[in-house]
């Protein structure tokens, strides 16, 4: 696999993205509205790292071969005794989710089933690699996806992604600044820099316009406006640990940082905690537990962003599905297929795309897990064209070796 | 083992050889009648031969020359290092012990079926124990390259680490990093390539972290265990990244080819472990012996035999020497290096059948190495700027364990780089807003930490130690600034940022 050539962090490639989205038209919807200056769009990727067992989450419930392979697991059919919450007459919810109908029905949640990684590996540790990078099946790429969206995008506000954690990960390393939000109270720990002389004396060492100069004189503004927007929310303490009620109990802070001066348009949690090997439970249990302050924090985040919400689009994924039939010990092992879940103000939502495959044994990936039939670059597309604006030209060079195998019309 | 092969006759060889070059070279100086180095040209060589100066540096280049400190770094067996540092290494007793060892005495091995329960002390107390053969060699690795006076030494652990990488995150690679570096990278920096790769495909931290002790020879009726079929990972990596590199020339086909070479390369799984105490066990059970062709050459079936022909067909083919004298050049030199430089250190590389410190020789002596317009240009790795401002204020020895955690918050975390590749040195790899502003606040909490009464850290002290080699702007700040805030503008100045 080719080495990609590094994104240079110059302003030169950030006036030229501009200019691209400003004047190419994408046929359909205009990427900004022309009223308001201060829309644009934002992009959340949530990443449930550990394989969520995607099958429970949207459930199949017409194919009796889901009944047959999970005898204690399955989610009963819509109407029975917490049974899953009907969707569109072929899938249903899993009832922990509940939270999320109000969005199903106003038709700003999606679901693309079937749908991840083209790649082989059952391993989290390759497979989660594989997804930040963009790239199946390889590691050689030297910068996340995400990181790479950032330099198709207009440049002009220097806090441009977060990263809801402490470090910043594979799928937003690069070239591209992120900001880190520790979970916490350490939001925004105060540093020697803080102080006026030390800052005032670094300023006039880094005043230059070398590439270095201009990565300090960015780092300071970003931090400056970090400082503003969450001195008040650091009286809220937030007590979110890298489990799925993290996200609950952060998404006032992250929206708060969508909402105000920092405009950034990129955020990205990963949630963990997922790998029900044992003792998964059905509509109640384990993944009802971890699923239940996910649907509640998603309805937070919405909450919170309010207007901003309209020109939000939120993806949940995770490296890969489990496996059809329940193991020896009332859990599921690693698989193949997966659901996103896809909601936003703009998301063309109340469907559930993709091609379903079926359950027979024939249809399932090696026998044994649900099938990809769309790969998750597919179903991302979309959201970073139409949604995002980038231009679709640019869409290889944010996965590099791929090209578009379906249109999904999820914005 | 390889390493013993001729080894008394190298080295002697390779003095020669050095000292004759050091001949010529002061022969070269004396014709050329050029006037001394200025402290220019010797800041210059100690920021690529070494992680930086220490206090003392500048003058013991000044009085040695330049030349004659190429040699002493070429040749770490010829000086004595620091006894402090000797006697803080013999501490870590993980770094001697044979790998099959550490995992026995270190993996944890807790509570399960059949097995006694563990009170809630004894389980924390082991699962502490399982960190310490990591953090045994994290310790030991920063330690020596703060303080170890074979810093060119220190400098090609590093480079030859990253190229072989392994990664600790990857099970129980976690165990092995500290034995990877010790036997199967120290023992070879400077020596023959070929040596240096065997090393490190016969090392259990390499075959684990590749996966190529899972490669068995498809469709096989005689491979034990639940390991059945090709696994190319190791294969791979083993002609992309370490020998012939991307564009090398070689196909998909011979990396299968490759993989089936390398079929039953592997661990010592039970009785095994006790004779193959170094971690490696040729597994002729699950090898693939049939016929092969690679690169065009017909192998037979031979066993374990064939991969060590592999090995030398990609040692001594034209395209590792592009590769590496292309990462060389990169590293010592400029991110995008000259043609010609790459040319001639490949030439070298293939005169002299892989001889590493031959190669470096070559380098060190180019008109590029020594070019203007190249000094103080190489961004700084993070790792690299730690370490040069550890050395810039002679640090004391226990500050290791902070050093490695500032590292994960930098992004680079030590042993245990992500990818295969390795982390890069270049400076799009790094430079980045949030690191700019990290290595400024690093280099604030350096100075508070050593306290006013260091006097390595007082700002004087350190623009001596560091040559004066700052900007009119830069040193303008400096001079104008209060005194308390002057050794933290100088370790985290512009300059600092680059070797």
């Amino acid at each position: 696999m080719k080495r990609r050539q590094f994104l240079q962090y110059s302003t030169f490639a950030a006036a030229s993205g501009f200019t691209a989205m400003g004047f190419n038209s994408f046929g359909k919807q205009p990427a900004y509205s022309q009223n308001s200056a201060d829309r644009h769009p934002r992009l959340i990727v949530i990443l449930l790292r550990g394989a969520v067992d995607g099958l429970n989450v949207v459930v199949p419930y017409r194919e009796t071969l889901y009944y047959e392979a999970r005898p204690t697991l399955a989610i009963p059919e819509p109407g029975k005794t917490q049974g899953a919450i009907d969707l569109n007459g072929q899938f249903g919810l899993h009832p922990a989710l509940a939270d999320l109908m109000p969005l199903w029905e106003s038709k700003q949640l999606a679901f693309v089933h079937a749908c991840g990684l083209p790649d082989p590996t059952r391993s989290h540790f390759d497979a989660q690699d594989y997804m930040e990078l963009g790239t199946p099946g390889s590691k050689k790429s030297e910068d996340g996806w995400l990181n790479r969206v950032l330099a198709h995008l207009p440049v002009g506000r220097p806090t441009q992604a977060l990263n809801l954690g402490n470090r910043t990960p594979l799928i937003l390393s690069g070239a591209k600044s992120v900001a880190n939000l520790p979970f916490g109270r350490q939001a925004v720990r105060p540093l020697p820099l803080d102080r006026p002389p030390i800052q005032s004396a670094f300023d006039r060492l880094y005043q230059g316009d070398t590439d270095l100069s201009r990565a300090y004189q960015e780092g300071m503004e970003a931090r400056e406006i970090l400082k503003t927007e969450l001195n008040t929310e650091m009286v809220q303490a937030s007590r979110g640990a890298p489990g799925p009620t993290s996200l609950m109990t952060n998404a006032r802070r992250l929206a708060q940082l969508f909402n105000g001066n920092a405009k950034t348009q990129i955020a990205f949690v990963s949630l963990g905690a997922w790998d029900t090997h044992i003792n998964q439970g059905g509509s109640q249990g384990r993944l009802a537990n971890l699923l239940r302050p996910v649907g509640k924090g998603l309805n937070q985040l919405k909450a919170s962003l309010g207007n901003t919400f309209d020109d939000t689009t939120i993806v949940v994924m995770s490296e890969f599905g489990r496996t059809v039939a329940e193991n020896g010990n009332g859990g599921t092992d690693h698989g193949h297929g997966n659901v996103m879940w896809v909601l936003g103000g703009r998301v063309r939502g109340g469907q559930v795309y993709g091609d379903w495959p079926g359950l027979a044994e024939s249809q399932r990936y090696q026998g044994r897990d649900l099938a990809i039939t769309t790969d998750f670059r597919d179903a991302i597309a979309p959201l970073l064209t139409t949604g995002m604006g980038v231009d679709p030209k640019h869409l290889n060079q944010i996965f590099p070796g791929y090209s578009p195998q379906k249109q999904l019309a999820l914005i | 083992m390889a390493k013993y092969r001729c080894n008394i006759l190298k080295v002697s060889l390779s003095f020669v050889v050095g000292l004759g070059i050091w001949v010529a070279s002061c022969h070269m100086v004396m014709q050329s009648a050029i006037a001394a180095p200025t402290e220019t040209d010797i800041v210059h060589v100690i920021n690529r031969l070494s992680f930086g100066p220490s206090p003392g540096d500048i003058q013991h280049v000044q009085s040695i020359g330049i030349d004659a400190y190429i040699q002493e770094q070429l040749h770490p067996e010829t000086t004595q290092d620091s006894p402090e540092l000797l006697r803080q290494l013999e501490q870590y007793q993980t770094l001697a012990l044979p790998p099959m060892q550490l995992v026995r005495q270190y993996k944890y091995r807790g509570s399960g079926k059949g097995k006694p329960k563990l009170s809630p002390e004894k389980q924390k107390k082991l699962r502490r124990r399982v960190r310490i053969p990591l953090e045994e060699a994290s310790d030991a690795r920063l330690a020596r390259a703060i303080a170890s006076s074979h810093q060119l030494e220190e400098v090609m652990v590093d480079f030859w680490f990253n190229h072989f990488n392994v990664s600790a995150s990857k099970g129980l690679t976690k165990f092995w990093v500290g034995s990877y570096e010790q036997q199967a990278i120290r023992p070879y920096v400077f020596g023959s390539f070929r040596d240096l790769l065997e090393a490190t495909a016969k090392h259990p931290a390499m075959l684990y972290y590749l996966d190529n002790w899972q490669n068995t020879a498809p469709h096989s009726t005689t491979a034990p265990g639940r390991f059945k079929g090709l696994n190319e990972n190791y294969a791979r990596e083993l002609l992309e990244l370490h020998t012939m590199g991307v564009k090398g020339g070689y196909s998909q086909a011979d990396v299968i080819t490759a993989a089936k070479i390398l079929t039953g390369w592997g661990l010592p799984q039970g009785r095994q472990r006790t004779t193959a105490k170094q971690g490696f066990y040729f597994d002729a059970r699950r090898h693939d012996n049939s016929r092969k062709t690679f690169l065009g050459q017909s192998i037979t079936g031979q066993g374990v035999a064939e991969g060590e022909q592999l090995l030398d067909m990609l040692a001594n083919h034209p395209a590792t020497a592009q590769h590496i004298s292309y990462k060389l050049a990169q590293y010592f030199v400029t991110d995008a290096p000259p043609a010609p430089l790459v040319d001639r250190l490949a030439q070298q590389f293939q005169a002299t059948n892989g001889d590493i410190r031959a190669v470096l020789a070559t380098l060190f002596q180019s008109s590029e190495f020594r070019d203007t317009q190249f000094y103080q240009q190489k961004f700084k790795t993070p790792y690299e700027y730690i370490i040069s401002v550890a050395r810039a204020v002679d640090s004391p020895r226990n500050k290791t364990r902070f050093i490695s955690g500032t590292l994960n918050q930098f992004d680079m975390p030590l042993y245990q780089c992500q990818t295969p590749n390795g982390y890069a040195n270049i400076k799009t790899s790094w430079l980045n807003p949030d690191a700019t502003l990290r290595r400024i606040s690093l280099a604030t909490a350096f100075v508070q930490r050593q306290g006013r009464r260091h006097p390595a850290a007082q700002s004087t002290q350190l623009q001596q130690t560091l040559g004066h080699q700052f900007s009119a702007q830069t040193q303008s700040v400096i001079d104008n600034s209060p005194q308390r805030l002057r050794a933290a503008l100088i370790l985290g100045s512009p300059e600092m940022m680059y070797r």
